[in-house]
């Protein structure tokens, strides 16, 4: 797979350690993918044997190590003049392009047939238009062509659960919908935070994120916006099969504060943020992390609760 | 210094260990999910161009 090629000082180029191979599947974005997928399967009303369920969600967390390894053969040119990626396998010199790509189209097929055998179709269709969406339409396609990329690729990011959902049930529902639609909409005003203070990063790779291409008062305004649209959307998981009281009381403290926290950040102008370093911004970014951590911990309380026998009877649930 | 004393040893030796870990875990896994499958009752044969009356629907008559 490698070649190994030595120099006059006797130290070796190219010969990458199996730590850098893992470093090439994102295992933050895995973990994360990992735990709302279990959510996703552990609020499904229907039961799964726990080594389908660990063989099953091992698919997708390797799924989604596949789609961050051929994002980081496609974006290897942006991630070398990025501050915050420069660090990377590829534009570090450890690990090949090809490399990349091969262990990317690999492990997405396997991750696929592996999850097909192990739960069902749906899942393993699902996973694979993931990581078709995250590879191809987000990372080769939008990412370089329009500033409202990372909404429509905010989709990848939002399957997750609703494998899990599809793993344990075989199918799609309103419940698996709604944990979609969470992270959909919660994803525009996470990425923007992070652009705004990130903004000179991505002038100098040349990607059309929203403050480059419209500037940042638009880009406070659309973070309003989309707070505005997902705070609904958040709640009403509260009146579907997946919530209850718990999640509802929770549900609207973190919005409250999320909502409080988008007012703050379109208030503000570039003078207010360049005088304290985008200290709001970069505090609303790190909430909106704990935000959508703390939404599926809500519902996983809430399957919780139900497997206890404890959720009440009564609760109204239109969804 | 002897060649095989060289770092680069070290480096191929931690991929090495670290996929034949991988692939280990691989086959564990794929023999549980088999016996779990197995030992559930669950329809072990798929078409393959052939009647069978095993793979029909189950009805009452």
């Amino acid at each position: 797979m490698t070649e190994t090629v030595w120099t006059s000082s006797g130290t070796t180029a190219h010969e990458p350690k199996f730590g850098d191979y893992v470093e090439l599947l994102k295992p933050r974005v895995m973990r994360l993918v990992i735990f709302t997928a279990l959510v996703g399967l552990l609020a499904a009303p229907v039961g799964t044997h726990p080594v389908i369920a660990l063989a099953s969600i091992l698919c997708v967390a390797v799924g989604a190590g596949a789609s961050g390894a051929l994002n980081m053969w496609s974006d290897w040119d942006i991630d070398a003049v990025m501050d915050r990626t420069s660090r990377r396998p590829i534009p570090s010199g450890r690990v090949e392009r090809g490399e990349a790509l091969a262990i990317g189209v690999t492990l997405a097929v396997f991750s696929v047939v592996m999850l097909a055998l192990f739960s069902n179709m749906v899942a393993a269709g699902l996973l694979a238009f993931t990581i078709f969406f995250y590879a191809v339409i987000y990372s080769l396609w939008l990412k370089r062509a329009t500033p409202q990329n990372i909404v429509i690729g905010g989709a990848a990011g939002a399957f997750p659960p609703m494998i899990g959902w599809a793993i344990a049930t075989g199918g799609v529902s309103v419940e698996s919908v709604l944990m979609f639609a969470l992270i959909f909409l919660w994803t525009p005003p996470h990425f923007w935070a992070l652009a705004l203070f990130r903004n000179s990063d991505y002038i100098r790779a040349g990607v059309p994120m929203l403050p480059v291409t419209a500037g940042t008062r638009v880009t406070r305004n659309q973070i309003l916006i989309y707070t505005l649209l997902l705070v609904p959307v958040a709640v009403a998981p509260a009146f579907s099969g997946i919530g209850g009281p718990v999640y509802l009381a929770g549900a609207l403290v973190l919005n409250a504060m999320f909502l409080a926290g988008g007012l703050r950040v379109w208030r503000r102008n570039d003078g207010d943020a360049a005088a304290d370093g985008y200290r709001v911004e970069k505090r609303f970014f790190g909430f909106s992390i704990l935000y959508l951590f703390l939404h599926f911990v809500l519902i996983l309380a809430e399957a919780l609760c139900r497997l206890a026998d404890l959720s009440p009877a009564g609760w109204p649930r239109p969804f | 210094m002897r060649p095989d004393s060289h770092e680069i040893y070290g480096r191929r030796r931690s991929r090495n260990v670290g996929l034949g870990l991988v692939l280990a875990a691989v086959v564990v896994l794929t023999f549980a999910v088999t016996v779990v499958k197995m030992t559930s009752g669950h329809n072990m044969e798929a078409f393959d161009h052939q009647q069978r009356t095993s793979l029909l629907p189950k009805t009452d008559g």
